[in-house]
């Protein structure tokens, strides 16, 4: 049982938890915000010491090569979030939309969400797993409302009963998954450990399997934004603090899908059971085609980006679902780079719409002239989001579409039409945002560009120059997942 | 499990999907609201029937928060919430019950198709239950569908979560199974607060904070 010891999961999950109860009770928000983000960085910390030293599997906890990467990438944007959203908070305060009663609340919340986070990508219980899930929801929602105007209220509303829907399905599936492995493993705690399972993949019930993981896969796949279950997900990102957004897009999503992998590997080692991949596939495929035409008549930057979002995960679900060593190494590639390249987006438009005060894309124009620093960055995370070289997402779409290509030709026609059509409807925005005819206020704004810059950084790093051990990472655990 | 035994606990699951059905047709809240409530009395049978017949004394447990939380809080709560917000009388507009009650019995026949076809070499008693409780969360999603009242909506996520409940208890040895209920009733606390706060916005139109810290206060 290493999961009680010393160790670095200690840490994960330890740090965010106390943090949480500590920023409950701290009235002094310019305090309480930098603790947020030392304690973010104490867990990334913890995080990068999970490389040197992994404790052994647990019945409730695991560290494996597959979750470490989703951890170190969920406490980096964790971290460097929270100092956006220290810079955020600050000018929130000053225009009164929150008061620092609320900031109290959030900062809570915020680290609970962190630590539901990393609980659920470290479960090696598919029950814990789901409650883990559920928590993460639970924070969110809260925080989504938090401004409690009518259209806060709604988005939380909606995303509370659709999310927990969703969250409803996947409970269904995974009493179905111990169900197909009772007979085998006997019953009690056993018959939830994801290690056990995977042991005894190939003497589960197939076809109890297949049924468990059509509503796993609906009932993750909404907390993951794929179509058709997608509808809670532009106006969570658009109406909640754009810090969250930010966590939203970078983070949730990714955990979400964590949670379908694994089960993709559990179905991939019963040879009796389907295929999983054409399913993720399609809704991947499914999710792409609709974001990409969505795209187009948007009226706000943020649900602008929610929806490059959905676009996105519908990739990185169809990467995993074509599987393959080439095709997952450019799915894990791609969900890094769309992490990081999204978070980034997020902190800039959180400070473009400060500086403008309005979120309204008619009324956001000609930023490279009002605010040139924000303007030329959101330029920058667009090209890169949207796939242009020299940027690492030009690198991992390029995997994805070659990798289709050499598998199933037909199928990189809708991908590539996808791709395209989303590509132009960024451009066409981002050009009259950037260059149009400048608009409202011109103040200078006091933002926090690092962590806009290091996650672009980054990006531009990765598609320049992959570092070798990286790659060999990466590949390592893309053919584990077969 | 002797025959007694399973037919009562056949009983008991087939009742669950009856109520569920019942919910359906329910076009005023009041009534809706106790139709739910005795199928939390029902599900709370079902489960204890189970913990009696598994020799599983913690699911007892689960049969208690079913019946206080579900049968009684919840309900009450949502009584008078309803009366508050003088909407009890109301009826549900946009509700075809044929239609609704043909999609129902189709869903029914649907997951008990599905379920049995699917473990066919699995125990008797794990199947037909697990039948049931499939035919529970399917109604209740259609209800959530059908429906355009917050309430309503409420009502039928709780009466898909029964659904979960009893496939949970029915699945022998289950793990989480206490933790689960009360993650849920958790959940649905949550919900119920959320509605009031939401009823409360589609009332003023505008949101008031006042208003709403006025009501909290009286909450309080």
């Amino acid at each position: 049982m290493g999961w009680i010891g010393l160790n670095g999961v200690t840490f994960i999950l330890g740090i965010p938890f106390a943090g949480a109860f500590l920023l409950l009770f701290m009235p002094s928000y310019r305090l309480s915000s930098r603790l947020n983000a030392l304690f973010t960085l104490l867990t990334f910390l913890a995080a990068l010491s999970l490389f040197v030293a992994r404790p052994a599997p647990g019945l409730y906890l695991l560290v494996d090569e597959l979750n470490i990467v989703f951890i170190v990438l969920n406490t980096f944007v964790g971290f460097t979030a929270s100092v956006f959203s220290a810079s955020y908070i600050a000018h929130e305060l000053e225009i009164r939309r929150l008061t620092p009663a609320h900031l109290r609340f959030y900062h809570a919340m915020y680290q609970i969400l962190l630590f539901s986070m990393n609980l659920a990508l470290l479960a090696n219980n598919i029950g814990l797993m789901w409650v883990a899930i559920e928590v993460a929801t639970l924070t969110t929602v809260l925080m989504v409302g938090i401004y409690r105007t009518p259209e806060a209220l709604e988005a939380a509303w909606k995303y509370f009963i659709l999310g927990s829907v969703g969250i409803a399905l996947a409970l269904f599936g995974t009493i179905l998954v111990y169900m197909a492995a009772r007979p085998v493993v006997g019953e009690g705690p056993n018959g939830m450990v994801w290690t056990v399972l995977m042991a005894h993949a190939a003497n589960l019930d197939p076809a109890l399997l297949n049924l468990a993981f059509v509503f796993l896969l609906l009932g993750y796949g909404t907390k993951v934004g794929l179509a058709p279950l997608h509808a809670w997900l532009p106006d969570a990102h658009a109406e909640g603090p754009t810090p969250i957004s930010a966590v939203l897009s970078g983070l949730l999503l990714n955990v979400a899908l964590h949670a379908i992998l694994r089960f993709k590997l559990l179905l991939a080692a019963s040879p009796g059971a389907i295929a999983p991949g054409p399913l993720m596939a399609t809704m991947g495929m499914v999710s792409l085609i609709f974001a990409a035409f969505m795209l187009y008549r948007r009226r706000d930057i943020k649900r602008m980006f929610a929806y490059s979002s959905i676009e996105h995960m519908g990739i990185i679900a169809f990467a995993f679902g074509m599987g393959g060593a080439l095709a997952n190494f450019a799915g894990l590639l791609h969900m890094t780079m769309h992490s990081l390249t999204k978070s980034a987006i997020f902190f800039g438009v959180g400070h473009i719409a400060q500086a403008k005060g309005t979120q309204k894309l008619a009324d956001l124009r000609g930023l490279t002239v009002t605010h040139p620093l924000l303007g030329w960055a959101l330029v920058a995370g667009v090209v890169a989001i949207a796939g242009l070289p020299p940027f690492g997402i030009f690198m991992s779409e390029f995997l994805v579409v070659s990798s289709t290509f050499a598998r199933a030709p037909l199928l990189a026609i809708p991908l590539i039409a996808g791709l395209l059509v989303a590509f132009g409807a960024l451009m066409l925005h981002v050009q009259r945002v950037a260059f149009g005819e400048p608009r409202g206020s011109s103040e200078p704004i006091k933002a926090s560009y690092l962590p806009m810059f290091a996650h672009l950084a980054l990006v531009l790093m990765a598609g320049i120059y992959l570092p070798a051990p990286l790659v060999a990472w990466f590949q390592h655990v893309a053919e584990l997942l077969g | 499990m002797g025959q007694t035994a399973f037919d009562v606990a056949h009983f008991l699951a087939g009742s669950l999907v009856l109520v569920s059905l019942m919910l359906l047709y329910q076009d005023r809240l009041s009534a809706l609201l106790n139709v739910f409530a005795f199928q939390a009395v029902v599900l709370a049978s079902s489960v204890s029937w189970q913990a009696y017949v598994q020799g599983a004394p913690h699911l007892y447990m689960t049969a208690a928060i079913a019946l206080v939380v579900k049968a009684i809080i919840i309900p009450v709560a949502l009584h008078r919430m309803i009366r508050r917000l003088g909407i009890h009388r109301q009826v549900e507009p946009a509700l075809n019950t044929g239609l609704t009650m043909i999609a129902g019995l189709g869903l029914v026949a649907l997951s008990i198709v599905v379920v049995l076809r699917v473990t066919g070499d699995a125990d008797i008693y794990a199947r037909e239950d697990l039948a049931f409780a499939l035919s529970v969360v399917l109604l209740g999603l259609l209800m959530m569908v059908t429906r355009r009242n917050a309430v309503s909506q409420v009502v039928g996520f709780m009466s898909l979560e029964n659904g979960l409940i009893l496939a949970a208890t029915g699945a022998k040895g289950m793990p989480f199974v206490v933790e689960i209920s009360v993650a849920f009733s958790v959940l649905v606390a949550f919900i119920v607060i959320g509605i009031f706060l939401f009823r409360i916005r589609e009332r003023f139109d505008t949101v008031d904070l006042e208003a709403l810290d006025d009501v909290r206060e009286s909450q309080r």
